[in-house]
């Protein structure tokens, strides 16, 4: 974002983003809707992510494209035609990749056309930025949202029905914590999430400055 | 603007289009598989099915259109294509979700033989007990769906009963704790059976053999 008198970030940094520093479930805390209603299994998340990585790689590069030709007032409604458009085409692709993940996902594929994470990329970033960089931040992104939608969902499929990618991984004696694939352990593991990754973030410029005397863990 | 737009509006149509065209023949495909999938569960040894229309008319199969009032039933055949069995989907409304079943019939017996389910959004760990737990399934062994003499109806709707009060075998005991996704199982058999089976038992003959 070439804002004057800031660095424009390298090829890298683009890329890094959205896996890292703006990664959009763990830092933004964008897209909550699908999040927290398909990461009940690994499979499920994993599909969802890369629905929603292939969605925004798309959209942001036709954006990114037309950046110059489409008029602001009328920018919104662009966008969402042309995310609307990637969505029924992945709709289509994952109908005939596998129906039983269809079926899973239900009507969180088409949900995908409201997620403020496509719409906030294409009018924050694509509109401003050549194909390239737009196209590295969108993978950068799309794998941070896969990343925390399996971090929920491994975590939720081991602790709620002792699996894993639907791998059995206990013996017949284990309990499954059924609450944990109910709405309401979708929000204790994201808060867990959440918890861990902001003690991360607050704990770095703490072992960096020791001189000032912080007391570990305060 | 007008112009833009309609470039955009292009664009995303070829693109919709393109991807319609080129995922079609694989999303057919699925859901045939899906479907033999759902059939070859609730009967055992069939190797191919065929879709079949049952309506006041008769049978006939289900290449051309739906006629009026038409019940839509699958006949599983073994590799020498003889009948090893009928299915037919039922639908009733569960706890959360319409919960969509298979059910399995058996002509000669004029019962139900099996059910699985196609989909469901019940409570993990509550509605989903419907395919796991081994006492509710034995309901469908055998649960009686003959037809009264005339053949209008059901001798008996099926019926849903408390737990542990099944008396009869056009009864299913419903699983305690899960009453509501029990009683849509129930629901959705006897909608489905009351109307195919009147119109499907006198023209057995025609499905029996091919």
């Amino acid at each position: 974002m070439a804002i004057p008198g800031q660095k424009i970030p390298s090829n890298i940094d683009e890329l890094l983003e959205g896996l890292w520093k703006q990664n959009p479930v763990f830092v933004m805390v964008l897209g909550m809707c699908p999040v927290l209603a398909v990461s009940v299994s690994a499979v499920n998340a994993l599909s969802m992510g890369l629905a929603t990585t292939f969605v925004l790689v798309g959209s942001t590069l036709l954006v990114s494209l037309l950046r110059n030709v489409i008029p602001r007032e009328v920018r919104i409604a662009t966008y969402i035609l042309i995310i609307a458009t990637f969505v029924t085409v992945v709709d289509y692709l994952i109908q005939a990749i596998s129906l039983a993940v269809y079926d899973a996902l239900g009507a969180f594929i088409q949900l995908i056309v409201v997620n403020c994470i496509i719409l906030g990329r294409a009018e924050a970033h694509a509109s401003k930025t050549p194909p390239l960089r737009t196209v590295l931040n969108a993978l950068g992104m799309g794998a941070g949202f896969t990343i925390g939608l399996l971090a929920l969902g491994s975590v939720r499929e081991i602790l709620g029905a002792g699996k894993l990618f639907g791998v059995t991984l206990f013996g017949p004696d284990f309990q499954p914590w059924v609450v944990m694939v109910l709405p309401p352990g979708g929000f204790f593991v994201l808060g867990a999430w959440l918890l861990l990754f902001n003690w991360l973030k607050t704990r770095k410029p703490q072992a960096a400055q020791p001189a000032e005397g912080h007391v570990h863990g305060a | 603007m007008i112009r833009t737009l309609g470039i955009v509006a292009t664009i995303c149509g070829v693109l919709i289009v393109t991807a319609y065209e080129g995922t079609l023949d694989a999303v057919i495909a699925n859901k045939k598989i899906a479907l033999e999938r759902a059939v070859f569960k609730v009967i055992p040894g069939a190797a191919k099915v065929n879709e079949y229309w049952a309506s006041p008319t008769g049978v006939a199969p289900a290449t051309a259109a739906a006629p009026e009032g038409g019940v839509k039933f699958y006949v599983a055949r073994d590799a020498a294509g003889q009948m090893k069995g009928i299915a037919a989907e039922g639908a009733g409304k569960g706890y959360a979700d319409v919960v969509r079943i298979m059910y399995a019939y058996d002509p000669a017996r004029q019962v139900i033989t099996g059910i699985g389910v196609i989909s469901m959004r019940e409570t993990p760990g509550i509605g989903d007990k419907i395919y796991t737990d081994q006492a509710f399934l034995k309901n469908f062994e055998a649960l009686d769906v003959k037809l009264t003499t005339d053949g209008k109806a059901l001798a008996h709707a099926v019926k849903v009963v408390k737990h542990g009060t099944k008396q009869n075998p056009w009864q299913i005991d419903a699983i305690s704790g899960a009453t509501v996704t029990s009683k849509a199982i129930g629901k959705g058999i006897n909608d489905s059976a009351q109307k195919l089976l009147p119109y499907l038992v006198p023209n057995l003959d025609k499905v029996g053999s091919k």
